[in-house]
């Protein structure tokens, strides 16, 4: 059909259709944060119906009681915490090794590489019965810092592999014009390399906070107190197996969603560069 | 590439190359090699410290028949030692010839196969949509990106409260267009149907972002030649496409599959697990063996290991496959 046609044009049929699937996609895409949002807005008992009326009476009813007659700020707090802990943390110690596998091809350096991979496939079932019994032996059971230990198991490799990827974009004649100007190879990397690396650093920064964020299992086992839970862990009170308040449980997931949705659309572009862009430049 | 720059320092550092080691040089290149072993240091410690050890201890402990009631605990100032023993590889025994275990693993392949090529297969449809030049290209995108913003503990419960048989919209749906509500969650089949709808519908926008990114560096001069060759459509997607998006592809083949394979919170979170433990894969299964009922510390370690050794092995033998077909690293 297009080969009649002038190059990059295509038919009225052919662009009905692209955008059809689009849309079609799009709405498969929004239609559950939708009626999550609708939902949410409903007075209290109003999810308990499915009819597909849109704004009638909508209240803020479920977001008040959410926000002063729950624990959810206190989660929220945790979770913050937990997450951004584990975020510096993982950050902080992984830059150099990301740097290192990028740029040096030291011995040893293979094997780095593939314990960052096998990391990364450590199902949670693995560490967390010894974990949990280290934690308890250390009386860090429901302490935020043990959370944070945990989970630095999960982010450590995670941002060394990501921070590799985005040290790789930095043109390596820029490590060696440091090294001809009289800088050592740390200094290199602290003065040229690392603010260069800025963007990428902030996007593994967002991504291991997401991560912390959004882990369950741990926290599930490792929170047990009502006051120390994360929010992964916290919701599940909303909808237990016997009694369950989905005006509750939707208007605190608007409320977590939200912000981290939006932050997630501004650094989106980048996100993807670091997981995939080492392995396609290697 | 490897650019000289005439400088003896510069020299040493071995510039990213494609220089290998021989053994021969391994003690000679301590002093050239020295910083790049001191900046993974942090890293290498942490992951003794914190991965190395628990996992030593939890083979140790695959190896050992402890539950919750015989392992050591402190209760105020009471120290009850432990009284587990060493029972040698009996717990992997009991797994590998338990029914139990083949069926969860049956499942846990058919999610992860199923899961991953239907986020390749719908990713790289969108990728390819997307790529054209259009009116509302952006928008589409960051509309289509969304559901990847969404933490996946509170898409679970979104689609949970979708999938709820008496007051979900899916069934209000259904409803409405005159069929009969269907109990989404407390049949096996379509539980089984339900969560995976739920992972594809978390881990498309991934793929669709990655393989744009490979769409978009492949350079168009080789689509143009392509089309004045005669190619069709089909040739080209066939010819140029798919072959240019082959180191995205593999990288996020892999990823994705690790992934989907612990996905832990979507089954966690939107069946329990349920009906019955139908839609148990293996990590959620090795994971409630732990922590219900007497903890069944052992097993559930001994599950741990052999999920580790499937992954390790599926890896292993993915990269070799690669490197087969030309890819480095």
């Amino acid at each position: 059909m297009s080969g009649r046609r002038p190059r990059g044009e295509r038919g009225p049929l052919a662009s009905v259709g692209l955008h059809a699937g689009l849309l079609l996609a799009v709405a498969i895409s929004l239609f559950p944060v939708v009626w999550l949002v609708l939902t949410s807005l409903k007075p209290r008992d109003g999810w308990l119906s499915s009819e597909l009326r849109l704004f009638d009476d909508s209240s803020l009813d479920n977001y008040a009681r959410v926000l002063t007659a729950t624990e959810f700020p206190r989660w929220l707090l945790n979770s913050v915490l937990t997450a951004g802990l584990t975020m510096v943390a993982g950050v902080f110690l992984a830059a150099t090794t990301g740097y290192a596998v990028s740029r040096f091809r030291f011995p040893g350096h293979r094997g780095v590489m593939w314990l960052l991979l096998v990391t990364q496939m450590f199902p949670v079932a693995i560490l967390i019965v010894p974990l949990y019994n280290l934690m308890a032996g250390l009386g860090l059971l429901n302490q935020i810092p043990g959370l944070v230990i945990a989970y630095m198991t999960i982010a450590v490799p995670f941002c060394a592999w990501m921070m590799k990827s985005y040290f790789d974009t930095v043109p390596i004649e820029i490590d060696q014009a440091g090294l001809v100007d009289g800088l050592t190879p740390f200094g290199v990397f602290r003065r040229v390399v690392l603010p260069l690396a800025r963007p990428g650093i902030a996007v593994t920064a967002f991504y291991c906070f997401m991560t912390a964020w959004g882990e369950v299992g741990y926290a599930t086992v490792f929170m047990s107190q009502e006051d120390k839970r994360t929010l992964g862990v916290g919701l599940q009170q909303f909808v237990g197996q016997h009694w369950s308040d989905w005006g509750l449980m939707t208007a605190s997931a608007v409320l977590i969603a939200i912000p981290a949705g939006a932050v997630f659309l501004l650094v989106q572009r980048h996100l993807v560069t670091g997981l995939t862009a080492g392995a396609t430049k290697a | 590439m490897t650019v000289s720059t005439g400088n003896a320092t510069a020299a040493r550092q071995e510039p990213r190359g494609r220089r290998r080691e021989r053994p021969g040089r391994l003690r000679r290149s301590f002093g050239a090699h020295w910083y790049a072993w001191a900046m993974v240091a942090p890293v290498l410690a942490v992951m003794l410290v914190l991965i190395g050890w628990p996992l030593a201890r939890g083979v140790y402990l695959s190896l050992t028949d402890a539950t919750e009631a015989n392992i050591g605990r402190t209760i105020g100032v009471n120290v009850i030692p432990s009284t587990y023993e060493f029972v040698g590889l009996d717990n992997y025994l009991q797994i590998l010839t338990s029914a139990v275990f083949w069926d969860k693993l049956l499942w846990t392949v058919i999610w992860t196969v199923v899961c991953v090529a239907a986020h390749y297969g719908i990713g790289l449809a969108l990728a390819v949509m997307l790529n054209r030049r259009m009116r509302l290209r952006s928008l589409y995108r960051v509309l289509l990106i969304l559901p990847w913003a969404v933490p996946a503990f509170v898409a679970a419960f979104i689609w949970r409260y979708l999938y709820n048989s008496d007051y979900g919209v899916i069934n209000g749906m259904l409803k409405l267009a005159g069929l009969a509500p269907v109990g989404w969650l407390d049949d096996p089949t379509t539980a089984k149907a339900a969560v995976i709808a739920v992972n594809v519908w978390i881990g498309v926008p991934f793929m669709m972002v990655a393989l744009l990114g490979g769409l978009q560096s492949i350079p168009s001069e080789l689509y143009e030649a392509a089309e004045v060759d005669g190619a069709g459509p089909w040739q080209r997607f066939r010819a140029i496409t798919l072959p240019g998006l082959r180191r995205v592809s593999s990288t996020v083949i892999l990823l994705g599959t690790i992934w989907t394979f612990n996905m832990f919170p979507i089954i966690f979170l939107v069946t329990r697990g349920g009906p019955g433990s139908e839609t148990e894969i293996l990590v959620t299964y090795a994971f409630r063996e732990a922590f219900t009922g007497v903890r069944n510390y052992s097993g559930s370690a001994a599950w741990g290991v052999i999920i580790l050794l499937m992954l390790v092995v599926l890896a292993v033998g993915y990269r070799r496959t690669l490197r087969a077909q030309g890819d480095p690293w």
